[in-house]
């Protein structure tokens, strides 16, 4: 096993692992600290795939932007004692649902990826991949890149006059 | 050797994990922070197949990051909705959350 397998192996185990306590806490503020080990793991997955531009993205966006923000969000809402905060479902058929469509999802989806013979390429792609995306962003994909622009405004707008309220002034 | 359908699979893995804590979270917070678990498992699938398979270089990347922009619209549209739903309700159990159900 060469040292590329073995990082590898780490960062799945830290990543699926940190996911799994996510949604097993009860206290949602370790929910949510497990959930930035997640995206930091997630980060060194594409650090590996030889995508630093997205690794670097990843830890700017998700390990500081969003994670500080649902972090915020809890201290705003938290009103019971911290163990009670993020319980499962009290339903007992909901929960078994939950379980039987996961790894019923995760067992076919696994067997349809080990089986399929995929075209894979031979050699590693160009090395200046920033200046490949930048010439699809601005180029090729332009009007995407736009309209993305213009989601995120929308959303900020949105989002302030949801949480202030648009009537009182 | 590490490849292809190993990035795959765990991406497989962490959408499973995360479509569970879709199903069986209360806590509207937990189902947010859910469906970022699994963009990111959608998003790992996109920057293994520019990685490994043979097509136009740097598209997969691009589509990550217009996920991610979409995604951080989404994480704030829905903490703010939460936030006022809270302000009217006092609580973030979604089994709460049936203002519109009749």
């Amino acid at each position: 096993m060469s040292l590329n397998d073995a990082v590898f192996f780490l960062l799945a185990v830290i990543t699926a692992g940190s996911a799994l306590g996510v949604i097993t806490s009860r206290n949602i503020v370790y929910s949510a600290l497990l959930l930035v080990v997640t995206f930091l793991g997630v980060a060194g997955l594409y650090f590996q795939m030889n995508a630093g531009f997205i690794g670097l993205v990843q830890i700017l966006i998700y390990g500081g932007a969003i994670s500080v923000l649902i972090i915020f969000a809890i201290m705003l809402v938290m009103d019971v004692e911290p163990h009670r905060t993020n319980p499962p479902s009290p339903r007992l058929p909901r929960r078994l649902g939950g379980i039987y469509l996961s790894i019923l999802l995760v067992i076919t989806m696994g067997a349809a990826i080990w089986f399929t013979h995929w075209p894979l390429a031979v050699g590693t792609t160009g090395a200046d991949e920033m200046a490949v995306l930048a010439d699809l962003m601005l180029g090729k994909y332009v009007v995407a890149f736009e309209i993305a622009a213009v989601l995120l405004l929308v959303a900020i707008v949105g989002a302030i006059i949801l949480a202030k309220g648009a009537d009182d002034k | 050797m590490i490849g292809f359908t190993h990035y795959l699979i765990l991406s497989t893995i962490l959408f499973g994990i995360g479509m569970y804590g879709v199903l069986s979270k209360r806590n509207a917070v937990a189902v947010l922070m859910s469906v970022e678990i699994m963009l990111n498992a959608v998003n790992i699938n996109f920057v293994a197949i520019s990685r490994f398979i043979n097509s136009e270089p740097g598209v997969g990347q691009l589509f990550a990051i217009f996920v991610i922009v979409v995604a951080a619209a989404e994480v704030a549209v829905g903490l703010a909705l939460i936030i006022t739903i809270y302000k009217q309700k006092k609580s973030v159990n979604l089994d709460d959350f049936d203002l519109l159900k009749w």
